[in-house]
């Protein structure tokens, strides 16, 4: 969007570029006038569209009462359109699309992941404490054992609902909420001898069922003044059922009672707990403070192989940056060399591995690893046993050269830019002056590389030490010392563990402990990015 | 109301006829089976989740865990269905679901390799021995995580369930089976049958396939999903029940696959109509069955379907067979169960020791 309108605008606000030719001003000044009133035009298209979308949004948020975000899509749009039509303020003309996805794609994200990590949302705490309570009042309904089916009309009264019920030996029962079933006498049957109208009252039809399914199927009729005979509720407007709460709720002391007198308090994690530990499910999001980040140093799932899989993780991301940009750098060299034939088909093929998908790639190694029916075992060395995945060296091995062959195209792509962009003369000079050409690349080429690409190798170290993806596909961590009593592999990383721990363990899911972990690791490659950041600015100093 | 793409085209249907009937619109989206329970666990609490989902019955622990699932009252149509199906669909005495199709695996046999079905595992070896194929048995089995689930028969043959049964045919989730004699017999047979090479964690369940309709073994233990494969290469196949290795029965696992409706839901009566009167018919059971060669949960679409005798076959196996337990705890006992598996298939340690090392870390996890 703003891609296009600012440009336009550019003659309203300032004069006639200086940058542009002096020898054609007048053709200059034509083509811009049409330009910026198709650019006006253009501009209040879309501008239009962007605010009837936004209207609409706001119309859905009204209706659901969500008055925060309503609020927020109420201002962000106003601060677009004062952006886009006030005259000046270019840089927020171009700047304003970016920042606004910034803000929703990465900012909101981020900010999400931070809070989710002070809660206890997970498996089983999923939800608010209403959600919970009502859910639990709707499991604890059990049906009566052995209880008949009573055919049903729901009848309405002056807005106030009531049961008219046919036992299944044809008697005919009247009751509502306030009201214990009674016999009703007087009452309309049809051709089956269900009672479909009683007098003074008006009898819904399936569409009004429809329009009131919610306080239909909450509508709780006792069957006697005794409530241990349980109350007729009806899942679908045409059967009722004799149902017993098996758990009472009690709004005053917010606590449940069972049949057996045990009471459940909110025991203050999150869920209604009874004095013994049990807990009913489910139970709701609460915000736990640093609990997730106490747990996560001192599980014992994560502190027992912690030190291993960090030496590991960060063996893979160095080790994975190294050999990719060894590969990449040769192959870049090679095939930089002027006056090589074939030399577009060659890279074209380089940079096939990079086109695949990796967790394809993944798959795809998996079967030619398999130890006795794959490819490198059966063919490449002729028969032979070689665990590949399964050993825990090996395996680490086989990990790392997926990765190379993933990661050597683009190390080979930027590696041929940054080379093409190494002036010529600076060669000549140096092989005039009598260097040798590895003394040239050494001392000349790969300083003056590393600049360029030394930013490029941090950022892959940030991918390759969260690089879940070849180890999940390949190995899912594995090969895991059974003994050990943790759930980690010999090739986990900090990710896959963390996703092991998080997501496989104890009660379930956890995200909230999964956001603590995503936290500490974040801080984890942001301190070494940082460092190796201040590491190449001195490289810059070469320059 | 989420559905898978198999199921989607018979649904489409009877949405219409159901929208024809009774007035109310049913709108179908497609989506990806694996992601359609942690989407909806997700979904469900903020309101705009859908009123009906398509799943599986061992997903019901963790939807009744996270509270997004309500009970559905079949009514006296809960008779209608094969017992397992309801159990299945059952949770804490509730049931919460309208099963479709029950699911189970059993033993296919190259009838031109062997003759006779096997009554027990060791009938099953010499009978495959005999036979000179290059495989005495095929399972299809993971390098890194076995096959839990393909081989509980045999473990269940030694008197070794996952959790205790209790009364009412359910599970209880927090006492486990496992650690038993017979599971303790069933590791050390675990460890022949990998030293003797009966099996194999290199096999995979794509490798089994292929070489089984190679007519390189004489005997698959999979399911029906694997029979086109096998139908298509021409093999002369007998589908048979699993031989016990223990001495008693072995049951396979039964996977139930459903339709739940959302606790959240604004539209139960209109769900609950849906479910119970349209799709638990006989007519929609049969058309379900049919497109998924998934024998059908209504006992009669069941019934009918028996004109098939491979339906026949699979659905006398699971007659043997126990639900797969669907408690939320079983997430956990997957992955130490599978991994120690591999470890005693492969020879890495004492067999007893592995599994007593692994039922003492699950317990831990399932105590939380």
């Amino acid at each position: 969007m703003s891609n296009t309108t600012p440009g336009t605008d550019q003659p309203v606000v300032t004069p006639p570029p200086r940058t542009r030719g002096g020898g054609i001003p007048a053709r200059v000044m034509a083509t811009n006038s049409s330009n910026s009133l198709r650019g006006w035009a253009f501009k209040i298209v879309l501008l239009g569209l962007v605010d009837s979308l936004a209207v609409f949004a706001m119309f859905v948020l009204f209706m659901q009462e969500s008055w925060l975000i309503f609020g927020i899509t109420l201002a962000v749009t106003l601060v677009i359109n004062w952006i886009y039509l006030r005259p000046g303020g270019l840089p927020a003309k171009y700047l304003a699309p970016g920042l606004l996805f910034l803000a929703v794609f990465q900012i909101f994200v981020v900010v999400y992941s931070g809070y989710i990590a002070f809660t206890n949302y997970g498996d089983g705490r999923n939800g608010t404490k209403e959600d919970a309570i009502a859910n639990i009042q709707l499991t604890s309904l059990n049906r009566v054992p052995d209880s008949p089916t009573f055919r049903l009309q729901v009848l309405e009264q002056g807005g106030d609902y009531a049961f008219l019920v046919t036992t299944p030996t044809g008697e005919v029962f009247l009751g509502s909420p306030d009201e214990p079933l009674a016999p009703a006498g007087g009452a309309e049957l049809d051709s089956t001898g269900k009672a479909v109208a009683v007098d003074g009252y008006t009898s819904l039809s399936f569409a009004d069922l429809l329009a009131n399914q919610r306080a239909i199927t909450t509508l709780s009729v006792p069957f006697s003044d005794d409530p241990a005979d349980g109350a007729l509720r009806t899942p679908d407007g045409s059967n009722a059922y004799l149902y017993l709460s098996a758990l009472e709720y009690d709004e005053a002391t917010d606590t449940f009672t069972d049949a057996a007198g045990v009471i459940y308090r909110d025991g203050g994690n999150g869920a209604f707990v009874n004095d013994d530990g049990r807990e009913l499910i489910p139970g709701w999001t609460i915000n736990v403070g640093f609990d997730n980040f106490v747990k996560a140093f001192t599980s014992d799932n994560i502190r027992g192989p912690l030190i291993s899989v960090t030496i590991w993780t960060f063996a893979f991301a160095i080790l994975s940056v190294a050999t990719t940009f060894a590969l990449g750098l040769f192959l870049a060299i090679v095939f930089n060399k002027p006056g090589m034939k074939g030399k577009k088909a060659y890279r074209l093929i380089m940079i096939l591995p990079y086109a695949f998908p990796g967790f394809l790639s993944g798959l795809v190694w998996l079967g030619l690893f398999n130890q006795d029916f794959g490819y490198i075992n059966q063919v490449l060395f002729g028969g032979a046993s070689i665990p590949w995945l399964t050993d825990p060296w090996l395996a680490k091995i086989s990990v790392l050269t997926v990765n190379l062959w993933l990661g050597f195209p683009y190390m080979f792509l930027i590696c041929t830019g940054a080379l093409q962009s190494i002036p010529e003369e600076l060669t000549e000079a140096a092989t005039v002056d009598g260097a040798k050409p590895w003394a040239v690349f050494r001392l000349i080429k790969f300083p003056l590389l590393l600049v360029s690409v030394a930013p490029l190798l941090i950022s892959s170290f940030a991918f390759n030490f969260n690089n879940f993806n070849i180890i999940y596909m390949l190995t899912g961590g594995g090969p895991r010392d059974v003994t050990a009593g943790v759930d980690a592999g010999a090739t986990d990383i900090l990710i896959t563990l963390v996703y092991k721990v998080a997501f496989g363990a104890g009660t379930g899911r956890d995200y909230g402990l999964a956001s603590a972990f995503a936290i500490l690791i974040f801080i984890i490659v942001a301190t070494v990015s940082i460092i190796s950041f201040r590491q190449t600015k001195a490289l810059e100093e070469l320059n | 109301m989420w559905v898978d793409a198999d199921r989607a085209g018979v649904l489409e249907d009877i949405a219409a006829q159901f929208e024809a009937d009774r007035g109310v619109a049913v709108e179908l989206v497609t989506k990806d089976f694996g992601a359609i329970r942690d989407d909806f666990i997700t979904q469900a609490p903020t309101g705009n989740g859908p009123d009906v989902i398509v799943g599986a019955h061992d997903w019901l622990g963790k939807l009744v865990q996270n509270g997004v699932v309500a009970p559905l009252e079949l009514g006296d149509a809960a008779g209608d269905f094969q017992d397992v199906a309801i159990t299945a669909m059952s949770y804490e005495g509730q049931t919460y679901g309208l099963p479709y199709s029950v699911e189970n695996i059993a033993l296919i046999r190259n009838v031109d390799l062997a003759a006779e079905a096997p009554a027990t595992f060791d009938e099953m070896i010499a009978a495959g021995e005999a036979s000179g194929a290059e495989y005495r048995f095929l399972v299809g089995l993971d390098p890194n995580a076995a096959d839990p689930y393909h081989l509980y028969p045999f473990q269940a043959s030694f008197g070794a369930p996952v959790f205790e049964i209790t009364a009412d045919g359910t599970y209880d989730p927090t006492t486990l089976a496992l650690g038993n004699e017979g599971g303790e017999q069933f590791a050390t047979a675990l460890a022949a049958w990998g030293a003797d090479g009966i099996l194999n964690t290199n096999i995979s369940g794509d490798i089994a396939r292929e070489e089984f309709v190679a007519g390189k073994s004489p005997f698959f233990l999979t399911g029906p999903w694997n029979l086109p494969a096998v139908k298509e290469a021409g093999i002369n196949y007998a589908i048979d029940a699993i031989p016990s290795a223990g001495g008693e029965t072995a049951s396979p696992f039964v996977g139930v696959q459903g339709f739940f409706v959302s606790s959240r839901s604004e539209n139960t009566i209109a769900a609950t109509e849906f479910l119970v009167n349209y799709i638990g018919s006989e007519e929609v059971q049969t058309a379900l069955y049919e497109v998924g060669g998934r024998a059908p949960a209504l006992l009669s679409a069941f019934e009918a379907a028996q004109g098939d005798a491979d339906v026949a076959a699979f659905g006398a196996v699971g007659a043997d067979g126990v639900p797969m337990p669907n408690v939320p705890a079983m997430d956990v006992v997957w992955s130490d169960w599978g991994s120690t598996q591999v470890a005693i298939i492969n020879g890495q340690g004492d067999p007893v020791e592995l599994w007593r090392a692994m039922v003492a870390s699950i317990q831990e996890k399932v105590d939380g």
